[in-house]
């Protein structure tokens, strides 16, 4: 880090080779927010196929074969490719400015972990074009169905998956090693904003539970070429184990892709409600305790394989402990507000419409913890609808909130207000539109992953797919909005929001290519 | 837009009963188990609602009246360890108060004393198969709904993908257990009715029980996916009194006699033939294609397929065992020899498979013997 100091401030190297071997953590940010975009973007365009397809009953567009390669795709990209990449983008942005260090602890891994993934999505996608298609057995890959029975391209799937699981083990590395070891001097781990707490603990997450997913497609890679029979009856394996160790991973990944975006909101609601964030400690304790609970609670997803019913009891009552901690955040959030001073940006109404929005989706995964109902629910579109909720205005809205909050501080320029609003109201509806009603059809008996479906589901599909299409084209008033802003956006003064805190507001603005060169010493502001 | 929501959830409180009666909630099912499944759903929600009403309503009020263009001055409280405790309090009691019920509804569900019937449950892809247990009654049960339908060429009806050509029956008021297993991949047998879901699980064998109270026709689909035409494998549960079912077992039992004797029978080509074609769009055409055409390179085409111009004997083996390595399932135990004999002559001489070959069910059924 001294060499920095010594040659002063110097700007990025001029050309391709800039992107390609930076080791600046803005840099590499901006790279990996860049590519979520692209991948949400394709994930996207995979969601219309779907969508468009179930707009009406009968088989329109797709025969059923490709529809499901598009729901497997669309999962895989949307949760690897494009929710997981876009939280990195943000820590490798924010975690160094907001604890006041100069740059990643590990800035040569940091370039490793991004370059890794465009090889890793061209590969999983290259996996459409080849015979048989691309893998067709849902993101959540059940062997058999994955195994015996999968089409050829199962193998660069799992390839692909590798790769993937160590791009995300580096970056976390070095998240935690940054935060530990560069923080300002004075900065205590309870000083620490919630964002790089809510991170800290996602790393910690993620280095638990990908090795796991790497062992789990290991295990069907052995079953596929090298006639082991992990999940093969006839062999001695247990396809239920397949699941087991699956959702071991799957279920902390689900928090993984959720409480960065608490950290996200709870930066953001103290800013603009000018009061401080209610509950500090019982906000980091009770992120932390989701994670713990995260690792007892993964056989919820298995409810109707057949567990004897201690099993069945043990899950159900640790899911429904979940909600402790989780209710512990809204409450915290909602007597930020109380009493504030309100304004309300887009980075606020996204973080309001996240607020509300993912405690409809947590409510409802109470109503799925509940084993007897969760019979019923199971692997219908209520379930769709849950998740959906969880992860679209919850995840999604939470990185738009935080990019819009901080977008002023990384390019120097504000954003258009008014079209912010518009994209805000046009997703909100969208989303709601396109997600709501699958409560419904859910509850009334539709699975999901069918490509066709029964007459009485027929009004809520459509409506549904309106929503989806509505929501998709808004996304690009938000690239609109994004161009606009770096390209042409009225200077942004060095605080941007008059009721932010934190370090990341005291670099100039736009924040220089090194910043906190010299540390700056915390509480000295 | 909290606004919006705000309203919404009015509107549902003080609509209970339509929204029980509509079609967008869970059916309320035709057995005690779904019954109580059904409260416990309504339960919930309503202690759900009640708790997303009040937290919207106080966020509703500090957005309305905290904000900075009413002049609202901002407060500089932080953290109340009494109301911390508190709403970490509260909510375990809620969520104890909820756990009681839905631990009794779960234990009665696990009730595992002796049934009245035993129905072993086979998932095939992408069909069901229904063995009724100690009494030489078994069948497959497959989509009826036409292709046409699927593909848009014909008018939809009603029961549009939830009707089969052979309904599970089943008699009311008796305890039924239902065992669960599967041929290839994971389904998963669920009629909302019934509130039964379980998944059908290569290897192993799951158990459920149900007891249905009132007669009619219930109609589900297999819950999990299970490769291509998961959406096209439904299931009927056709529930009667007893006498009926004991009078249609009987029934049954006649016609499978009667099939196993059509084995002896002297068939002529024609006859094996017609009846080959609808072996073929039940079984085969699936994944074969109606035309034979097939989707390379998972499903072979068998116009001009060399095994199927080939010997007739390497033919019927590939019927007979299946390719375990590509998928193809062993029809050997799925059909009858009269089925298998009638679908190889269909395939002989269908499309531009011109072999002039007739296979009987004799030949078929002494291959199957020497194995």
């Amino acid at each position: 880090m001294s060499t920095h100091a010594e040659t002063g401030h110097h700007g990025p190297a001029k050309g391709i080779s800039r992107w390609i071997l930076t080791t600046n953590h803005k840099d590499i940010g901006t790279m990996y927010l860049v590519f979520s975009l692209l991948m949400l973007f394709i994930g996207g365009t995979m969601a219309f196929v779907i969508r468009a397809e179930l707009f009406q009953p009968g088989l329109q567009l797709v025969m059923p074969e490709f529809f499901n390669q598009m729901t497997t795709m669309h999962g895989l990209i949307m949760v690897f490719g494009a929710v997981m990449p876009a939280f990195v983008g943000l820590a490798n942005w924010q975690v160094p400015l907001m604890i006041g260090s100069p740059d990643m602890a590990l800035p040569r891994l940091n370039n490793l972990s991004f370059w890794i993934l465009p090889f890793a999505f061209s590969m999983l996608l290259a996996t459409l074009l080849m015979p048989g298609g691309a893998p067709d057995f849902g993101w959540t890959f059940y062997a058999p169905l994955s195994t015996t029975y999968a089409p050829p391209s199962v193998t660069f799937f799992i390839f692909a998956i590798h790769m993937m699981g160590i791009s995300s083990i580096l970056g976390a590395i070095n998240i935690i090693v940054t935060i530990f070891n560069m923080r300002a001097p004075g900065m205590k781990m309870m000083d620490l904003p919630l964002f790089v707490w809510t991170w800290l603990i996602t790393a910690f997450l993620l280095i638990a539970v990908m090795p796991v997913l790497a062992a789990v497609v290991t295990m069907m890679l052995m079953d596929v070429h090298f006639g082991t029979s992990f999940f093969n009856a006839a062999g001695g394996g247990d396809p239920v184990l397949f699941q087991h160790v699956f959702w071991f991973f799957a279920h902390p990944e689900v928090y993984i892709m959720v409480l960065p975006a608490f950290g996200i909101v709870s930066q953001i609601v103290p800013t603009f409600a000018r009061k401080p964030l209610f509950g500090y400690h019982s906000m980091v304790y009770a992120t932390a305790s989701i994670a713990i609970l995260s690792f007892i609670v993964w056989a919820h997803h298995m409810f109707t394989v057949g567990m004897p019913i201690v099993g069945e009891l043990f899950f159900m009552y640790s899911t429904m402990l979940i909600a402790v901690p989780t209710g512990v955040k809204v409450f915290n959030w909602v007597s930020t507000m109380f009493r504030g001073s309100m304004t309300f940006e887009t980075p606020m109404l996204f973080s309001i419409a996240f607020i509300v929005l993912f405690t409809i989706g947590g409510l409802s995964g109470l109503m799925l913890a509940i084993a007897p109902a969760d019979f019923q629910y199971h692997d219908t579109y209520f379930v769709v609808a849950h998740f959906h909720y969880v992860l679209v205005p919850g995840a999604v809205f939470g990185i738009i909130a935080g990019v819009y909050y901080w977008l002023p501080k990384w390019c120097g320029n504000m954003y258009d207000e008014k079209l912010g609003q518009w994209h805000f109201w046009l997703s909100f509806i969208g989303v709601n539109l396109t997600f709501f009603p699958m409560h419904f059809v859910g509850l009334a008996g539709m699975p999901r992953r069918i490509p066709d479906y029964a007459l009485q589901f027929a009004d809520f599909n459509m409506l549904t797919s309106l929503g989806a299409f509505l929501f998709g084209t808004t996304q690009l008033l938000f690239v609109y909005i994004l161009i606009k802003t770096v390209r042409s956006g009225k200077p942004a003064p060095q605080l941007p929001w008059d009721g932010a805190k934190g370090l990341e507001w005291s670099v100039p603005t736009p924040a220089p290519y090194h910043t906190f060169a010299t540390p700056p010493v915390f509480g000295d502001k | 837009m909290c606004r919006l929501l705000h309203l919404f959830s009015i509107a549902l409180v003080l609509t209970p009963a339509p929204l029980v009666a509509l079609e967008f909630n869970m059916p309320a099912g035709v057995t005690d188990t779904s019954q109580s499944v059904f409260n416990l759903h309504m339960t919930i929600f309503y202690i759900c609602l009640v708790i997303g009403l009040i937290v919207f309503t106080v966020m509703l009020w500090s957005i309305f009246h905290h904000r900075k263009s009413r002049g609202a001055k901002a407060a500089q409280f932080h953290g109340s360890v009494l109301v911390e405790v508190i709403w970490t309090l509260i909510p375990l009691i809620i969520l104890v108060a909820m756990a009681i019920p839905a631990t009794t509804t779960l234990t009665d569900m696990y009730d595992t004393t002796e049934s009245d019937l035993d129905i072993q449950i086979t998932g095939h892809q992408w069909k069901w198969h229904y063995k009724y247990i100690g009494e030489d009654v078994d069948f497959f049960s497959i989509l009826a709904t036409s292709r046409e339908e699927i593909e848009n060429r014909k008018k939809k009806n009603p029961n549009y993908l939830l009707e089969v050509d052979n309904a599970l029956v089943v008699p009311t008021n008796k305890k039924i257990r239902f065992l669960f297993t599967s041929n290839d991949v994971i389904h998963s047998w669920w009629v909302p009715d019934l509130a039964v879901k379980k998944d059908a699980i290569p290897g192993f064998i799951n158990e459920s029980w149900t007891r249905i109270n009132d007669p009619g026709l219930y109609r589900g689909q297999c819950a999990e996916l299970c490769g291509k035409h998961h959406a096209f494998m439904p299931i009927e549960v056709k529930a009667v009194p007893e006498a009926e079912y004991l009078a249609w077992l009987e029934e049954q039992k006649a016609s499978q006699l009667a099939a196993a004797g059509a084995a002896a029978k002297d068939w002529s080509m024609d006859e094996l033939i017609t009846a080959g074609a609808s072996v073929y769009e039940k079984n085969c055409a699936v994944c074969h294609q109606a035309d034979g055409s097939g989707v390379p390179p998972a499903f072979p085409p068998l116009n001009g397929s060399p095994v199927v111009q080939g010997d007739k004997t390497g033919h019927m083996q590939v019927v007979i065992n299946g390719r375990q390595e590509k998928g193809m399932p062993a029809f050997g135990a799925q059909l009858s020899a009269v089925d298998i004999a009638a679908v190889i002559t269909y395939e002989r001489n269908s499309w531009d498979n011109k072999t002039g070959d007739m296979v009987t069910p004799a030949e078929v059924q002494s291959l199957m013997d020497s194995q």
